[in-house]
């Protein structure tokens, strides 16, 4: 008996040897990676805290009595309550929609939810001044009635919109696709209304992935800065989100300033980051591949 | 057979939801995107020829691209030893590794371009020890390659880290019983199968990088005909109330991130037809 287990350790060593480096290629390659990771992401993750906790604690904390930081808090979270329920309101219904039906052109709909990704940031902007803005389409006539959609919180709130659109949506569709719909003909069936049926069988099923989606969506929101700079105008107190209160500190010299502002939104990046390493292993381990391409579209850059 | 626009099922909503969805995507996303295709309609052909080959615009695209391409390598090369190391070994802190890689998704770029900055200037933790070699990072073109590197990181590690968990490894033990040694393994059953992956990453890393703002004005310095990229011109050239110069680079920018979009769907589409084949 224990001759066989071992001589079955023995053959698994061998083919385990078979398919495995030397140590020092093993090590060497580990170092070379952690080392990449250091000097592009270890090292500034940390230089945040550092130079936010420069001048101590006390310092830290004195940056958000500013009421300059409080107003942009304030808006940050104003605009990230709006376009974030919106986004969710369509990312629901298109991931319905897209998942659960057959029709004509749905391939050329999933591939146009990603647009907001692959375009610039500073053209998410451009767009929305073109449109609105003082020599834009309608802004002679928004001008006419006292309108501000520029340089004011709706444009904010659309620009954020417009580059978070597809978080959520890119979340539920492939999971509902690969879930089919048997389970909600089957509700149905029983005599469940639609209503009843997306809230007692396809929500329970969809929640942690609608759950990551919501918090990314968010994150992104909170954080835009290249769309959200076009079309603010960066007025004080008034216009500024966090991200763009980073940057007028900064630009002011007041380090300490603008690296604690930054480490709220590093600590809501990292919060994300812990959120999602959870949910997948939770619906490990089929997500993790499944997901991994589907997300791997061309990022968003902000 | 007539046109069948939407194959009949019990579920409902439909007309609600995607109706919903269509609307709502119309006026977000295509109505303000095509407006900035008919305003470049009313620019002249001469006029737009004109803004888009300028010197300042044409060095602005030879740096954000160049960097960009630059990045996508660095990160195709890096990034594969870092699937590889996070799929096939195990050390200490793995896992948290492996979280972290996803960073330069979730945190704001203007966070990473302070922080970027900091360490990568004359006496940052890092820049002060380039310092004496005579490498200045911040404040120079190398800062935008520095600050795109950053971006595109988590490309290539979550391309082709599925692919590598999906390899089968009995292939690897076939060929190395079959008298081939490790290297060999690695190039002819290995990469073979990863090519695709790392690819499409790279491609993916490139077509970020082209139009990522936030990260790279901290640390580009900003010269024109030097470290300008070409975002950061459009955005120049908005606060100048030069809307049509804007909208003619933007369309510019358009193009591209399409075309590229367009390139990685290609290269999925030829990977999965491989894959099915064989």
């Amino acid at each position: 008996m224990s001759t066989e287990i071992a001589a079955r350790v023995r053959n698994e060593e061998w083919k385990a040897s078979l398919t495995s480096e030397s140590t020092l290629v093993r090590w060497t390659l580990i170092a070379i990676a952690l080392g990449y990771l250091t000097l592009f992401l270890f090292v500034p993750l940390a230089a945040v805290f550092s130079e936010a906790l420069k001048k101590g604690l006390a310092g830290y904390f004195a940056s958000f009595q500013d009421p300059d930081t409080l107003a942009a808090i304030r808006l940050t979270f104003i605009a990230a309550s709006l376009a974030v329920p919106l986004n969710l309101m369509f990312g629901v219904a298109a991931a319905w929609a897209i998942a659960k039906f057959e029709f004509v052109g749905k391939q050329i709909l999933i591939t146009l939810i990603d647009i907001p990704l692959a375009v610039s940031p500073v053209i998410s902007g451009l767009i929305y001044v073109l449109l609105f803005g003082a020599q834009g389409w309608v802004g002679p006539w928004l001008a006419e009635h006292d309108i501000k959609i520029i340089f004011a919180l709706p444009g904010i709130v659309l620009a954020t919109t417009f580059v978070t659109v597809p978080f959520i949506a890119r979340e539920l569709i492939p999971l509902m696709q690969s879930q089919g719909r048997e389970e909600e003909e089957a509700a149905l069936t029983l005599g469940a209304s639609g209503w009843q049926t997306f809230i007692r069988v396809t929500l329970p099923n969809i929640k942690w992935s609608l759950l990551y989606g919501v918090i990314l969506c968010n994150a992104r929101a909170m954080g835009e800065f290249g769309a959200v700079s076009v079309v603010s105008g960066h007025i004080r107190g008034l216009t500024n989100t966090l991200p763009l209160h980073v940057e007028i500190l900064y630009n002011e010299y007041n380090a300490v300033g603008a690296f604690a502002v930054a480490s709220l939104l590093t600590l809501l990046a990292i919060v994300t980051l812990v959120v999602k390493t959870v949910i997948e292993r939770k619906s490990a381990p089929s997500r993790a591949t499944q997901d991994a391409e589907w997300r791997m579209q061309p990022g968003s850059p902000s | 057979m007539a046109l069948v626009l939407k194959q009949p099922s019990v579920l409902p909503g439909f007309g609600l939801t995607l109706g919903f969805a269509l609307f709502y995507f119309s006026l977000i996303v295509l109505i303000p995107l095509s407006g900035l295709i008919v305003k470049t309609t009313t620019l002249t052909w001469q006029q737009f020829w004109h803004t888009v080959t300028e010197p300042r615009a044409m060095a602005s695209y030879q740096l954000t691209f160049g960097a960009s391409f630059l990045g996508a390598l660095i990160n195709g090369f890096f990034g594969s030893v870092v699937a590889w190391v996070l799929v096939r070994y195990h050390f200490p802190g793995r896992s948290i590794v492996d979280a972290l890689v996803d960073l330069p998704f979730a945190l704001p770029t203007a966070v990473a371009g302070i922080a970027l900055t900091a360490i990568y200037s004359s006496n940052g933790w890092i820049g002060s020890y380039l310092e004496p070699l005579g490498l200045k990072v911040a404040f120079t073109p190398l800062g935008v390659l520095v600050a795109l590197t950053f971006i595109g990181l988590p490309f290539v590690v979550r391309t082709v880290q599925p692919v590598l968990q999906d390899l089968d490894k009995e292939v690897e033990e076939a060929a190395t019983t079959l008298g081939a040694n490790r290297w060999q393994t690695f190039r002819a059953v290995i990469v073979p199968e990863l090519w695709p992956a790392l690819l499409t990453g790279m491609a993916m890393a490139f077509a970020r990088s082209v139009g990522e703002y936030g990260s790279v004005i901290f640390i580009a310095g900003n010269m024109p005909l030097k470290s300008e990229i070409t975002p950061l011109l459009i955005m120049t050239k908005l606060e100048q109330y030069d809307y049509a110069g804007a909208t003619a680079l933007g369309v510019v920018m358009l193009v591209v991130s399409f075309v590229l979009a367009l390139m990685i769907n290609l290269i999925q589409w030829w990977s999965g037809r491989r894959h099915t084949a064989s």
